[in-house]
């Protein structure tokens, strides 16, 4: 019996087999959330009653046979997700007692499929950070090093599943923040083709890269878990209308003939040591499965920070401009007249960080600014596409680093924010040409801290990159070490 | 292109942020050490290039002309500061 620890596909195993119940399951995973929050804070709302109510249901449909397929499985959802009569805070003061009227297409999916929904993670606020140490909530902390964050922005999801609190978890990410926080806790996470998850009820940051994704240990329960989550909604005008897909269906297919593509720019100076070894040793593993290796040249991938920081701060500002202390969130409590009102609720409920995407995305699209910074950005973005494009014209997927480094120390970026945009350089350029990417635990630094592989591919490529991973999580066995004090 | 602190009290304002000066101050520097960052971009040719506004050039789906929302007001304005008969509540802007 794999009990708690156990991963989502082992789980739904045992409880078809009746080895365990999910009201036993959702019990202890309440209880490690509750003993894992002083040291952790991976959670900002946790629905014990509601879990319970929802395992004793899946429960009764294993009993009766006609379970849909992941049910009695604990989850959790990033809190930019909205989940009816459950609260929805973004991490933010601004939404602070904000109860979402409807449920997020992804988290219905879920729902759907039987999964149990424990409790809302914690996040940067609005998902605008590298470090969770945004949340209005309190910072994340990573769960193999309370010192270090956990990375961000869904540091919560990632911390959770990493501390073995829940076996999945969902995130979003804008600019890396499922594959960054996943290489900074040692577990898988995946961001799919933008258009595969709908981003309806997923609180807006910047829309033309928010993309739902997943946290998990293995490929494989990546796979189960995007499964409930892609699909068709009208309601989300930039979701695709594609046949549904097994994600998992090639899980088992040898690697051999992969051409992986080693972009140069993925393995400068810039990387740490220790971070470019792990690699090379990842790279070596999938050769003696049968891979080639052929580097790749992405000219103007460096360019994807600054591209990214006109483009999402361009869009954030205009997304985050509904909160004017009129229909819901934060409204100060003085004021002198209507604009007045506006501005001190905006600027009681918003961090520090929110108000400077604001402000940047305010003045790029300000009068005199659009074509020298927004419109070039976009062209740049296209630059970038065909870089990309080339490159997978040489190769089936690529494959680099995560992040140049492994999680800093708390407080070690928070007066730099430049330093921590830089962070996400290997992982934007997937938000910007719309592509999917997977991370995966590949090694350890000096420090005992985990380090991610990043897998990407063309659009659609998700069959591919889980099996890509999950070879490589066949031959190797770092998703299986966990934090200490942990399983 | 130099962001000067009058451009951050200018914008602040466009974007209805309450800001004092100290804080100005403080957003004044965080925000150039950004624009440093981003004004790479200045150093790409980017003639002839077509923005890209979209990761899939898709077209907007169209649907038929007709309401499919039903009357959710009163669920949707639950959560809002100030409602009276369905109206959100402001401070008064025409005397």
């Amino acid at each position: 019996m794999p009990g708690i620890d156990g991963t989502v596909a082992e789980l739904v195993a045992a409880l078809r087999a009746k080895e365990i119940s999910s009201v036993e399951l959702t019990r202890a995973v309440l209880g490690r959330i509750e003993a894992a929050q002083p040291a952790i804070n991976a959670f900002i709302s946790v629905d014990a009653e509601g879990a319970l109510a929802q395992a004793t249901a899946a429960d009764a449909a294993l009993a009766r046979g006609d379970a849909p397929g992941l049910a009695g499985i604990p989850i959790a959802h990033k809190d930019v997700l909205m989940t009816a009569g459950l609260r929805t805070t973004c991490g933010s003061r601004m939404l602070a007692d904000f109860v979402a009227p409807y449920d997020a297409h992804v988290v219905t999916g879920l729902r759907e499929a039987g999964t149990v929904l424990v409790g809302k993670t914690n996040m940067d606020e609005f998902a605008m950070g590298s470090s969770n140490e945004s949340s209005y909530f309190g910072p994340v902390r990573n769960p193999w090093n309370p010192a270090y964050v956990p990375g961000g922005s869904s540091g919560g999801s990632a911390a959770a599943v990493a501390a073995r609190l829940v076996p999945a978890a969902s995130g979003t990410d804008t600019g890396g923040s499922i594959r960054q926080p996943a290489s900074f806790t040692g577990i898988c996470g995946m961001k799919p083709t933008y258009g595969v998850c709908s981003r309806y009820g997923l609180v807006a940051y910047a829309s033309s890269l928010d993309t739902p994704g997943v946290f998990a240990r293995t490929a494989q329960d990546c796979g189960l878990i995007l499964n409930a989550m892609a699909g068709h909604d009208r309601r989300d005008a930039t979701s695709l209308a594609r046949p549904r897909e097994d994600y998992t269906r090639d899980l088992a297919q040898p690697l051999a003939g992969l051409r992986i593509g080693l972009p140069s720019a993925y393995f400068d100076d810039g990387v740490d040591a220790d971070v470019a070894h792990a690699v090379d040793d990842a790279l070596r593993a999938f050769r003696a499965l049968g891979a080639t290796t052929v580097a790749v040249e992405l000219p103007n991938v460096g360019l994807s920070v600054p591209v990214y920081y006109v483009l999402a701060s361009a869009e954030a500002s205009s997304n985050l401009s509904r909160f004017d202390g009129v229909r819901y969130g934060h409204r100060a409590a003085h004021y002198t007249d209507l604009v007045d009102m506006y501005k001190k609720s905006r600027a009681e409920g918003f961090g520090a960080e929110v108000k400077r995407r604001i402000l940047t995305g305010t003045y790029v699209l300000s009068h005199g600014y659009y074509d020298a910074y927004y419109l070039k950005a976009q062209k740049v973005r296209r630059l970038i596409a065909g870089d990309f494009a080339r490159a997978y014209a040489q190769c089936d997927v690529l494959m680099g680093p995560v992040t140049p480094g492994t999680a800093y120390r708390l407080g070690e970026k928070i007066d730099d924010p430049v330093q921590m945009y830089l962070g996400d350089i290997f992982t934007i350029a997937g938000n910007l040409t719309g592509t999917p990417g997977i991370s995966v635990p590949c090694g350890f630094d000096q420090r005992g801290l985990p380090i991610g592989l990043l897998i990407q591919g063309p659009a659609f490529a998700e069959a591919k990159l889980l099996n890509v991973a999950h070879r490589f999580q066949q031959a190797t066995d770092w998703h299986a070490r966990a934090p200490q004090g942990v399983a | 292109m130099a962001l000067t602190l009058a451009d951050v009290a200018r914008i602040a304002h466009l974007a209805r942020l309450d800001i004092d000066a100290t804080e100005a101050q403080a957003v004044h520097a965080k925000l150039e050490s950004i624009f440093a960052l981003i004004d790479a971009l200045d150093t790409v040719d980017t003639a002839g290039v077509e923005p890209m506004a979209h990761a899939q050039d898709t077209a907007m789906p169209l649907r038929d002309d007709v309401v499919t929302e039903t009357d959710q007001h009163a669920l949707f304005q639950r959560g809002a500061p100030a409602v009276t008969d369905g109206l959100y509540l402001v401070p008064r802007v025409v005397e």
